[in-house]
């Protein structure tokens, strides 16, 4: 309806020829943007997408898609990168969701709550590099944990320093960064739950239990399958954290992808890293369809602006 | 407000847990940071604090990434968000496949767009520069989702059409329309959308790391090979930097900043 608003400024001698060509005239206004775009965002995406079908001289074959689907190496990457992401983006969920839940229940706008905002969209942003430095200064050898575990409980896994380079230190490294993002992403919808359900709830006798179970969990569902999701997608791209951590490159997609595209060694392999890229791309894909699929549920009844 | 005890125990459990599980690494880090390194050392030192200004490499690193935001920026102000409006005004035809091209990068996620850029970073490096700004590029297409988001709440909150209208009639040309009448109404979103830049830009590494561009968080990571103390005082300085900047900015705007990450 609101175009038609701007055709009514339109020329008043409005010759059909002269509209015709500032309609076309006026695509040209996207030009720049454009020739930035299709250069840095259209064409590696393009190159990807083809690269994926093709070998490593440019020609058109499935030889490496087929070769990688069957390699050892990376389904084993591959399953653990979905793993991990499964695991923290359901850990970071509800470790996340429960914060909110605290944070809602206390002052908000209050010092606490605005602290605790703050500080979770600092830290949601903060994997990679400092990340890891953060967790070997805690459980990294002479780290601040580890010490003292080593001095009162040197038969705990604490002590050892060893297990934070294996796929549990990893997943509890993600979960850091994915509570924080679960708690921004999550904090609108509570504060959206409306306080009368739990009137009408308490008014015909429910009990706070059954609040929950029949309508607070029941209600939040979608938006925390959502949330989930884009924590998933989240971990499942990271790469910094594991870089700086480990070096072993074949444990997760991402590190499999470097290696292939830098190897120093003379083993680069740029078609079987867009072929691995290929697939991430299509568990990404799939999770955020999933996940808009999701947010047009919840959409009805959260006030959304 | 009277909280049942029930009610305030559990709160405080759970803020007590996922608090510890935040905040023991933050301490950590100031922690293994004031360790005593070298053998001269007693006791705590403030040492790794105070030899971060002459660290190589780290000052002309911070201010090339800060540059590099600054271009980001300016490609925001001046490509980005013009660009909306224009498609908003004039090109209704043209705004669910902007819409597209913009969300584009949430399902791409970064080690795969450098797996596609590589080739270009290549040519460019050759053929044009070495220097780590030309990043601003990629960087910019990476917050494009970020952007569009607050970019396209706050042009729906005006009524831009009689905006634009209104300041046609009388004799504003297209540009004065664009940067004078309409840009100034989304002020918000704009802003917003620059904050989001400077964070981006500062805390890239997988992107820099594989191209090989030395930025603020590459070199973190070549000091903490060589120098943990160090790397990890200039992380803990670079947060506390980050949340004090939050803290400043008024609630409501950060707020709306923030919140923008849910997406589509």
């Amino acid at each position: 309806m609101t175009q038609l608003q701007y055709k009514g400024t339109g020329s008043a001698n409005g010759r059909t020829g002269s509209r015709y060509w500032r309609g076309k005239t006026a695509y040209l206004g996207v030009l720049p943007f454009l020739l930035v775009s299709g250069l840095f965002l259209l064409y590696p995406t393009w190159n990807v997408a083809s690269g994926a079908f093709q070998d490593n001289y440019g020609k058109f074959s499935t030889q490496v898609l087929k070769e990688v689907f069957n390699s050892d190496i990376a389904r084993k990457a591959f399953t653990n990168s979905l793993e991990i992401s499964a695991k923290t983006a359901l850990a970071g969920a509800i470790l996340g969701a429960l914060f909110a839940w605290a944070l809602v229940n206390g002052k908000t706008g209050g010092y606490f709550y605005r602290v605790s905002v703050a500080l979770s969209s600092v830290l949601a942003q903060f994997g990679g590099v400092m990340l890891t430095f953060a967790f070997l200064a805690t459980f990294g050898f002479n780290g601040l944990i580890a010490n003292i575990a080593v001095k009162y409980a040197p038969d705990t896994f604490l002590a050892d320093a060893s297990w934070l380079y294996g796929k549990f230190g990893i997943s509890v490294l993600y979960t850091f960064f994915q509570i924080p993002l679960m708690v921004l992403v999550f904090l609108p919808t509570l504060e959206n739950l409306k306080p009368q359900w739990r009137e009408a709830s308490d008014a015909l006798g429910g009990k706070a239990y059954e609040y929950w179970l029949r309508i607070g969990i029941p209600i939040l569902t979608p938006s925390f399958a959502g949330a989930a999701l884009l924590l998933f997608v989240n971990s499942f791209s990271a790469y910094a954290t594991a870089a700086t951590l480990i070096n072993l490159s074949d444990f997760l997609t991402p590190l499999q992808i470097a290696t292939a595209l830098t190897s120093e060694t003379g083993g680069a392999n740029p078609a079987e890293a867009k072929v691995l890229s290929f697939y991430m791309v299509i568990v990404v894909v799939i999770a955020m369809t999933l996940y808009s699929l999701l947010r047009r549920r919840v959409s009805k009844w959260e006030d959304r602006r | 407000m009277k909280q049942p005890w029930k009610v305030r125990l559990w709160r405080w459990t759970i803020i007590s847990f996922v608090g510890a599980y935040l905040l023991v690494p933050l301490y950590a880090m100031f922690d293994f940071s004031t360790k005593p390194f070298g053998f001269a050392d007693k006791g705590r030192t403030f040492r790794a604090w105070q030899i971060i200004p002459s660290q190589p490499d780290l000052m002309s690193a911070i201010v090339r990434s800060l540059l590099t935001a600054g271009i980001v920026m300016a490609l925001i102000l001046f490509l980005i968000v013009p660009t909306a409006i224009w498609v908003h005004l004039k090109l209704p035809a043209l705004r669910r496949p902007f819409e597209l091209l913009c969300l584009l990068p949430l399902a791409i996620p970064a080690i795969v767009i450098v797996v596609g850029i590589a080739p270009l970073y290549r040519w460019i490096s050759i053929h044009l520069t070495e220097s780590p700004i030309s990043l601003a590029g990629v960087y910019s297409m990476l917050i494009l989702p970020y952007t569009y988001r607050s970019l396209s709440a706050a042009l729906d909150a005006v009524d831009i059409h009689t905006l634009a209208e209104a300041a046609r009639t009388l004799g504003a040309n297209t540009s004065r329309v664009i940067f004078g009448i309409i840009m100034p109404t989304i002020k918000t979103g704009i802003v917003n959308g620059s904050f989001i830049a400077i964070a981006l830009v500062l805390g890239e590494y997988t992107i820099s790391n594989i191209l090989n561009y030395k930025t603020f968080q590459v070199v973190i990571a070549q000091i903490g090979r060589t120098n943990g103390n160090v790397a990890v005082a200039v992380s803990l300085a670079s947060i506390l930097f980050v949340l004090v900047l939050l803290l400043a900015i008024p609630t409501k705007k950060r707020r709306s900043a923030v919140l923008d990450v849910d997406l589509v």
